[in-house]
């Protein structure tokens, strides 16, 4: 929990993971923005080594919720959260945890793609490790990068060019880094805010292969609006609601077939169905 | 029926306006007013220029060498001046950046949210303080705790040139007379006046970090200063530069705060703690009331100095702002 | 807290939490998620008792300095060093260097604010003795020798001196600077751009060099008298700069919809101007001018030069000498004698007040855009 020495394996490009996909719980799970509250009492276990979608129309606190599981929401001025959220049973919020650590393994891949414009594809990769103060040497640092650019399916479109600035990428090949990047510190976890929603058919399908293959290495949790790429990709998928003036919880979760195919409830069952959202 | 040929190319028509004599009025007037201040600028460069030339015609390049001004003996130059006028704001610089920038980042990334705003209002309330009052503030509060300083380091860091003072400073009872009003306490008075200037231009460009790039850099684990390091620093390299030389031309024009904190002294000195030094505009605020027809194209010629400098300095500073990545992403 | 024991529903696939149509109790309450935990302070106020312990004993008895400031910087320094020792057992290296550099962040800005603060509070500490007296407000010095004590004289005519010069200078500078606010936005054009830059490079103008300007040019060359009005006009100089970039942004401002919509009523460019924009930037306006005031109302090295130190009232702005507040307090303090200073100090605290009402009052019409 708070250890002193950050110590970051390398497994050989192409070989076998490290198999620390972690599992999150998160129970009781309320938010909000100044307020207003937007989630209310939203519990969801998401189980090591599977893929988790979170489905539902827009602003029913699908990026909330997945905000709280790497206490990103807490920075945004004005906003709290209730509940406890435990990363293979340990509780993130526990005042002693602290948030750079939940951070380092819970990572995060956002909508839009955010590269650091001022460093080189290469820098962009191992900037995780700079920021949690990890230390390799050249050789594992050159290993690592090209591992978690083959994982991301970019290295064959940039290995010419790590050296070059990551700006200049495409929209879909800087998606792609941005995933590398935040694959290289090794998360037990990795959130994934509609990571596809800017991107064209063909790196929404490069990003699909990338989460069907890590998810053995990494547990996954994405928050999309396309309900075809959320059957495509989980196991298990958890349907989002918010009525009318009220904050937003889960009405439905269990086995993605389930959910897509014999919903329990009316509500998911219309949303899957395309009768709205 | 078949179409069998491309339709002709379409040339746009040339609009004229024509505007009623109201608008033609009103455009002719604000073309006016916009080109008087332009004129009115180089009015002054050119007067201070061109009354300029038969100082520098008299004294030739000895101008710029000299570093007495005594009129009387038909000895002046602005060498000292210029010299002290340069040691005062590097010395204000040195402190001011710093600070500058350590509080603009404290602003931006730790203050308690509740007290941001507070904070902005402070830093600009300090840039609105009229210069005298800082200049009474440093030469009565501030100067026997600086002269304390100053007295520490020419005894400890004396063997470096700048903290040499021409007195024993193991001597039992101190001389206070060499350490009052010297560069050192100069240039910490100025400071009042650059830290804000620097200050704002720093804190409101580091504000305009693009959230996605903070975000990305909390997510992967990393701390405040870490993303500062990584994603604020760079974005606002040109405001960081571009703040501290605006701050830099500030001190470098500063006079109020100099003619009472500074005590007059003609001669060029690296002894920053030592008392005794002179900047360009002091030189000019003290020696014009009775300066003769000669004597004042000299203190132009000083004056001209001055402004080619400070146009110089807050040029650069300009288009570093406006050439930086900040400046790019502002709708203004 | 380690494992939880969820009950077993909650790992079920099954209904979610909300029923059909039922609204969520609001039984939770915002937690707070704090940065620094019990250990995280007492670690901080153990360095900072420990480091005051050892710099009380080494700075005054073993090394048997004295001074206030060498005892604050050594301390940092001690503290600094203890803190980092204490953090890095428990602590990575980035904690380390976070918790240090969050530690000299506050430490800087408390110099900062201190600084600010002193300066405040030493002025009307000062400034009481000779405020206290209301013959302050109602004389002025005429016939008052510098060394009379503080019953005697006031600065009546700085004041009234400085709100003269200040009046006629924004007399001048207000239509100059919007004007070319006006020019710059509204019309535009080829020359505008050169404007702007020039603008931009006199608002940085050193004061003195206006002054100096006014001084040869106006008082030497054609003959004017030193007076109000020549201050006026210098302090015009380096006014309307910083109200025409002020103004600037206050103009562009104001949304490209309501030019258009004015337009296409068929109003004119002047009438849209003068009838739609200004008024909506009358705010913007209205702060680029209280800027600009503040500045003017301090300047010290213009007046120094074009009015001269007169000890009489006057309200003529020509002709005559005209004090005014730098002015008087720049004047009494070379004289170094004691009741003069007191004086000084007492027209620093009017100075001061001046600057802060006008600075109050920016700052609640910005507000007041703000609401809008």
């Amino acid at each position: 929990m708070s250890t002193k020495e950050d110590v970051i394996t390398v497994p050989a490009p192409g070989g076998p993971g490290t198999g620390t996909a972690g599992g999150l719980d998160a129970v009781g799970i309320s938010a909000w923005f100044g307020g207003t509250r937007v989630l209310a009492d939203v519990t969801l276990s998401m189980p090591p080594a599977t893929v988790t979608a979170l489905i539902g129309p827009s602003g029913c606190g699908k990026s909330t919720f997945l905000r709280i599981l790497n206490r990103m929401h807490e920075s945004v001025p004005g906003a709290q959260m209730a509940g406890e959220v435990s990363l293979d049973g340990e509780e993130i919020y526990a005042p002693q945890y602290r948030v750079t650590e939940a951070r380092k393994h819970i990572g995060m891949v956002f909508q839009k793609p955010n590269p650091f414009p001022a460093m080189s594809i290469a820098d962009n990769v191992t900037a995780g490790l700079t920021l949690t103060g990890t230390k390799l040497n050249r050789k594992d640092r050159s290993d690592l990068v090209e591992k978690c650019l083959r994982q991301a399916h970019l290295w064959d479109e940039v290995k010419d060019r790590i050296g070059q600035p990551g700006g200049a990428l495409s929209g879909g090949q800087q998606q792609r880094l941005c995933i590398a990047r935040a694959l290289a510190v090794r998360p037990r976890v990795l959130l994934m805010d509609e990571p596809c929603s800017a991107l064209d058919p063909t790196s929404t399908l490069r990003v699909e292969e990338t989460i069907s293959e890590l998810c053995s290495e990494v547990t996954i949790v994405i928050v999309t609006h396309n309900m075809q790429q959320a059957a495509r990709v989980s196991q298990h998928t958890a349907f989002f609601l918010a009525e009318q003036g009220s904050p937003g919880g889960i009405v439905e979760h269990g086995p993605t077939r389930t959910i897509f195919s014999e919903p329990s409830d009316a509500r998911t069952a219309d949303y899957v169905r395309g009768r709205f959202g | 029926m078949t179409v069998t040929s491309a339709p002709p190319e379409a040339v746009p028509r040339r609009l004229t306006v024509t505007h009623d004599t109201g608008d033609r009025i009103f455009h002719g007037a604000a073309r006016s007013i916009g080109l008087f201040v332009l004129f009115m600028t180089g009015a002054i460069g050119v007067f201070l220029g061109y009354q300029s030339i038969p100082t520098l015609h008299r004294y030739g390049l000895h101008f710029f060498s000299q570093t007495q001004w005594q009129p009387e003996l038909d000895r002046i130059g602005i060498a000292a001046v210029l010299v002290g006028t340069v040691e005062v704001a590097f010395v204000a610089m040195v402190v001011s950046f710093p600070l500058a920038l350590g509080l603009a980042l404290f602003i931006t990334d730790y203050a308690p949210k509740r007290i941001k705003s507070w904070l902005v209002t402070t830093v600009d309330l300090m840039a609105a303080v009229p210069s005298i009052i800082y200049g009474l503030w440093g030469f009565f509060l501030l100067g026997p705790q600086a002269m304390n300083v100053g007295r520490w380091l020419s005894e400890y860091l004396g063997f470096l040139p700048i903290f040499k003072v021409d007195t024993d400073p193991h001597a039992a009872v101190w001389q206070q007379s060499r350490y009052t009003g010297s560069v050192f306490i100069a240039g910490l008075t100025v400071s009042m006046m650059a830290i804000p200037l620097a200050c704002a231009v720093m804190r409101s460009v580091f504000d305009q970090t693009p959230l996605g790039e903070r975000e990305a850099a909390m997510a992967l684990g990393g701390t405040r200063w870490g993303a500062a390091k990584m994603v604020v620093f760079p974005f606002a390299k040109g405001g960081i530069i571009g703040g501290t030389m605006l701050a830099l031309g500030r001190a470098l024009g500063e006079t109020a705060a100099v003619l009472i904190v500074l005590a007059p002294a003609y001669a060029i000195s690296d002894r920053i703690l030592q008392t005794g030094g002179q900047t360009t505009s002091a030189l000019i605020a003290s020696n014009f009331g009775n300066a003769t027809r000669s004597q004042l194209s000299a203190l132009l010629t000083a004056g001209f100095v001055l402004f080619l400098i400070t146009i110089v300095v807050n040029s650069i500073a300009a288009v570093i702002i406006r050439r930086s990545r900040s400046a790019a992403l502002t709708e203004i | 807290m380690t494992t939880l024991d969820l009950p077993a529903e909650l790992r079920d696939d099954g209904p979610g939490d909300l029923p059909p149509g039922a609204t969520p109790q609001p039984t939770a309450r915002p937690r707070r998620t704090r940065r620094l935990t019990r250990e995280d302070w007492l670690a901080l106020g153990g360095s900072l008792a420990a480091s005051l312990a050892l710099v009380v004993v080494g700075y005054l008895h073993i090394l048997n300095f004295s001074g206030t400031v060498g005892f604050l910087l050594c301390w940092y320094a001690t503290f600094i060093a203890v803190y980092a020792v204490v953090l890095a057992v428990t602590h990575p290296r980035t904690i380390v260097v976070e918790r240090l550099v969050t530690a000299t962040l506050y430490v800087a800005a408390a110099i900062v604010l201190f600084a600010l603060g002193s300066t405040i509070v030493y002025t009307f500490a000062q400034g009481w003795k000779a405020l206290a007296h209301a013959n302050f407000f109602t004389h002025d010095m005429s016939g008052v020798a510098p060394t009379a004590p503080l019953t005697e004289g006031g600065v009546l005519h700085a004041m009234v001196g400085t709100v003269i010069e200040v009046g006629i200078a924004v007399a001048i500078s207000l239509p100059l600077g919007v004007g070319t606010a006006v020019y710059m936005t509204e019309v535009g054009g080829r020359g505008s751009q050169s404007v702007r830059t020039v603008v931009e490079a006199m608002t940085a103008l050193p004061e003195i060099l206006a002054g100096l300007f006014v001084y040869v040019f106006l008082i030497v060359e054609l003959g004017m008298a030193k007076s109000g009005l020549a201050a006026a006009i210098a302090m015009a100089v380096t006014m309307t700069p910083i109200i025409a970039r002020a103004g600037e942004v206050a103009l562009r401002f104001v949304p490209g919809g309501l030019r258009e919509a004015s337009s296409a009523l068929g109003a004119g460019h002047w009438k849209t101007v003068w009838k739609v924009v200004l008024p909506t930037a009358r705010i913007g306006l209205a702060t680029a001018l209280i800027l600009a005031i503040a500045r003017g109302i301090g300047e010290t090295a213009v007046v120094l030069i074009t009015s001269g130190a007169s000890s009489f009232t006057t309200v003529s702005p020509t002709g005559v000498p005209m004090n005014s507040l730098p002015l008087f307090i720049y004047t009494a303090y070379t004289t170094h004698e004691p009741a003069a200073i007191a004086r000084a100090f007492g027209a620093a605290s009017v100075l001061l007040v001046m600057v802060l009402g006008l600075f109050i009052v920016a700052r609640v019409l910005v507000r007041e855009r703000k609401a809008r």
